[in-house]
């Protein structure tokens, strides 16, 4: 067992297909940033807002107000850099860090692809993307022609994850034999040119989308990894997710898989991706002087790395069954449901009215959220929990730093999940304002009385 | 091997579920709900009606102010008063259409902000100089302020009568209602000149497209001008204390019921798409809820909401005309109203919303 791990370790592959990755993601990325900015989304959902909801143990990451400009600029820069191979480690590390800091300021811009693209950064710190084709070859007049295959496997294992364990989450009562949420998505979508009015408002084809959506996933990773169905695979993938970005406003997510499914063809797909941008940039290049091709890229500190991408991998396996520990129905508590790739599982909407009472005089008066929260912070603040917490405690500690004495906080909140009528979703008898955040189960959220089957 | 293996599974997967589709796809759901008739229907049968009659019972108060100015008596002055009131019951149809040339020009601030400022409204009498259309003036115009001088100038008819031998009430009077009356003609003139077809036209499922927006406003405007401004503000249900100046038509005394009753008739009337003035039933949120139920089998959103209305009208029948008296004698019928209209935020703001799957905002989000 250990030397068949050490021999696959030890096995070498062409570095063009990572160098291609590399491209394809620092450019996207710096693209995304970019699209961020033109939309006056740092201003909105950054700097405007008086209160940001904090991911649990990151509570000490702060805006940064208007430097948060400065903090997107750093992170677009860091990605051109990571494109070009230029320091590529040194900007891998700052792309990271600064596009994680970004997406721990408010977990109300929570999206499963934001994650995906800190997880895959953090992944891309231990492999040599820059071996081939970068600007650091240059600098120290040093190209390699092969790299470890494992590199580029952890790559193609973080997709097949994504990809599997959104497809495992789709294996629910709820998505299969009753076709929610598609069944509210797609007829909604009735101004799609010729098939809005019809085929979107079939019955048949909100189950034929959930169905073939869920198969999608599970054997997507399977179909790429085989040689003799990669190209149709990757068709697959296109229609997909074009299909998606016609449907769902997910901004660059996909775009992002599709290039991102690239890693699995061969090298010799990826030598020709590179002879094509050495065409493009050839105008703008001037005569590099010959430098060492070496055949094989060596890690100088191995021992350390795999240990930590094991560790990783382990994390990332693991990490999104943690729901198992909790008892409650996933979809309504939410225990555990944010970090593992539940992408597009659920319509959920919900509305929470405050009420701040003194608990001496009985005295209360009811809160209007839009006083503190923007829009959207409201409304995902409304149906996830944790969310309903920190706002709680927020307004506790506002209302007594005001002056108002034995402050209680409740919530009188109403959830709707997948088109089942809104339920009361907490206890409206328990002061929230007495209750901590932590990952024991939550037992103020009210029973869900209905059954969802499956994973 | 592999490959065959998983073609026919994904083959046979899909197989099984289009052959799903053959056993519950009924044919019969072959066309989406028609968005556009019920747009057509807002504007043609609800929204421009409702500004035309706004607009011909303000030329009438405009008619009854100049003939009282004229003739300042106690006679004009109950005509007056009661042109006053239909106009303001009249007005609790379109406050909530805050769209087009109505949302650019703030219209519904200039229109029916309370309470009123009588320390702005004095201030205006005073110096003559005033912009009535200025933002900062919002508190002393509109219905509320016409209120103030018909009702509150002084403690009884003959004094009220009296403070109108002071030309600069006459005069402040005059500009209130003449410009209440010129802004709705803006608001009218656009819908029938050209907003109703750009309206009409709108209907994609964007954050700016007319059903959207209308459903957004309709929906804040039942949980503020309604819910918010008639019952939970003057109830106390957002301080500490109630307060009985914040009643809407505060100076009369006698109708803030009666508006109450004809703004929830009106959020009804529009829910179900009752054209304005007959009894006509046109495409509405009413019908596109059960065109929706049919698609999701789901609970009768529509019927749920029906009731709460009703509900929440029953709640409001047993209030004391005078809302301001109801606050201070008995302030429990009134947090129990709210609470039957709170209700009906919930059903329409989640579940309605959820059901048209409204977009809202333009952000990315992939609902999870």
């Amino acid at each position: 067992m250990t030397i068949k791990i050490k021999t696959y370790l030890n096995k070498t592959t062409n570095a063009a297909p990572l160098a291609v990755f590399r491209i394809c993601f620092g450019l996207m990325m710096c693209f995304s940033l970019i699209r961020f900015w033109y939309h006056g989304w740092i201003e909105k959902l950054y700097i405007q807002p008086k209160f940001h909801f904090k991911y649990y143990g990151f509570e000490w990451i702060k805006s940064l107000g208007d430097y948060n400009y400065l903090l997107f600029f750093f992170c677009g820069i860091a990605a051109l850099f990571v494109a070009l191979g230029f320091k590529y480690k040194i900007a891998i590390i700052a792309f990271f860090l600064s596009f994680t800091y970004i997406e721990l300021i408010d977990k109300t811009t929570y999206l499963n692809h934001y994650y995906f693209i800190s997880v895959l950064s953090f992944l891309m710190i231990f492999l040599p993307a820059n071996a081939r084709f970068s600007v650091d070859n240059i600098l120290r007049k040093k190209s390699y022609q092969n790299i470890p295959n494992w590199t580029i496997d952890s790559i193609k294992l973080l997709l097949s994850i994504v990809y599997i364990y959104a497809g495992i989450a789709k294996i629910n009562s709820d998505w299969l034999l009753k076709a929610m949420p598609l069944k509210i998505w797609l007829p909604s979508k009735y101004d799609l040119p010729i098939i809005g009015s019809n085929i979107m408002q079939q019955d048949w084809f909100h189950f034929a989308m959930s169905w073939s959506g869920m198969l999608y996933d599970l054997t997507i990773p399977f179909l790429l990894l085989y040689k003799r169905t990669r190209v149709f695979a990757f068709v697959l993938v296109v229609i997909f997710h074009v299909f998606t970005r016609v449907l769902f406003s997910i901004g660059m997510f996909p775009y992002i898989m599709i290039v991102a499914t690239l890693i699995f063809f061969d090298a010799s797909v990826h030598e020709k991706i590179i002879v094509i941008i050495k065409r493009v940039i050839k105008p703008f290049r001037r005569k590099i002087k010959a430098f060492q091709t070496i055949e094989t890229y060596k890690y100088s500190n191995r021992k350390l790395l795999i240990p930590i991408v094991a560790v990783f991998f382990a994390f990332q396996i693991l990490f999104p069954f943690r729901y198992l520990f909790y008892k409650n129905e996933l979809f309504w508590t939410e225990e555990g449901y944010r970090l593992s790739w539940r992408v597009m599982l659920m319509e959920k909407a919900g509305l929470a009215t405050f009420k701040v009472v003194n608990s001496k005089t009985g005295s209360y008066f009811y809160v209007q959220n839009s006083d503190f929260l923007s829009a959207f912070q409201e409304k995902q603040m409304s149906f996830q929990p944790d969310f309903i917490l920190e706002y709680a405690h927020f307004l506790g500690d506002h209302f007594t730093a005001q002056g108002h004495e034995n402050v209680q906080v409740f919530v009188d909140s109403y959830v709707a999940l997948n088109g089942r009528l809104s339920k009361q979703y907490v206890d409206p008898t328990v002061d929230l304002y007495q209750e901590k955040e932590s990952f024991k189960p939550k037992d103020w959220i009210l029973p869900f009385k209905d059954d969802i089957k499956g994973f | 091997m592999i490959k065959k293996i998983v073609l026919s599974v994904f083959a046979i997967a899909l197989m099984v579920a289009c052959s799903k589709s053959d056993d519950s796809g009924s044919g019969s759901q072959s066309d989406g709900f028609d968005r556009q008739a019920m747009l057509t229907n807002w504007a043609d049968n609800i929204i421009i009606p409702a500004f035309q009659d706004l607009n011909s019972k303000l030329l009438t108060l405009k008619t009854d102010k100049d003939t009282f100015l004229a003739t300042p008596n106690l006679t004009n002055l109950d005509v007056l008063r009661a042109s006053w009131l239909e106009a303001y019951k009249t007005w609790q149809y379109v406050e909530m259409f805050d769209i087009g040339k109505a949302e650019e020009l703030n219209y519904a601030d200039q229109m029916n902000i309370y309470p009123t400022s009588v320390t702005l409204i004095q201030n205006n009498i005073t110096t003559g100089e005033y912009d009535l259309s200025n933002p900062n003036l919002n508190a002393a115009v509109g219905f509320p302020a016409v209120d103030y001088m018909l009702y509150g100038l002084a403690n009884n008819n003959t004094d009220i009568l009296t403070t109108y031998n002071n030309a600069a009430n006459a005069q402040y009077l005059s500009d209130l209602v003449d410009q209440m009356q010129s802004l709705t003609a803006i608001v009218l003139n656009d819908w029938t000149t050209g907003y109703r077809n750009v309206f009409v036209n709108s209907t994609a499922n964007t954050a700016t497209s007319s059903t959207n927006k209308l459903t957004n406003d309709f929906i804040y405007y039942y949980e503020k001008g309604l819910r918010a401004n008639k019952f939970g503000i003057p109830a106390g249900v957002f301080s500490t204390t109630t307060f009985n100046d914040k009643v809407e038509a505060f100076y009369n005394k006698e109708v803030s019921k009666v508006l109450s009753q004809e703004a929830l008739k009106a959020v009804q009337n529009f829910f179900v798409g009752i054209s304005y003035n007959t009894s006509v039933n046109g495409d509405s949120f009413s019908s596109y809820l059960n065109y929706l139920n049919t698609i999701k089998n789901g609970e009768d959103l529509n019927e749920l909401i029906n009731n709460q209305f009703n509900i929440a009208e029953g709640k409001i029948q047993q209030l004391d005309n005078n809302f301001s008296q109801q606050v201070e004698t008995d302030n429990t019928k009134m947090l129990q109203t709210y609470d039957e209209l709170q209700k009906a935020v919930v059903l329409l703001k989640v579940d309605m919303v959820q059901a048209m799957n409204i977009s809202v905002d333009f952000i990315d989000a992939d609902g999870d």
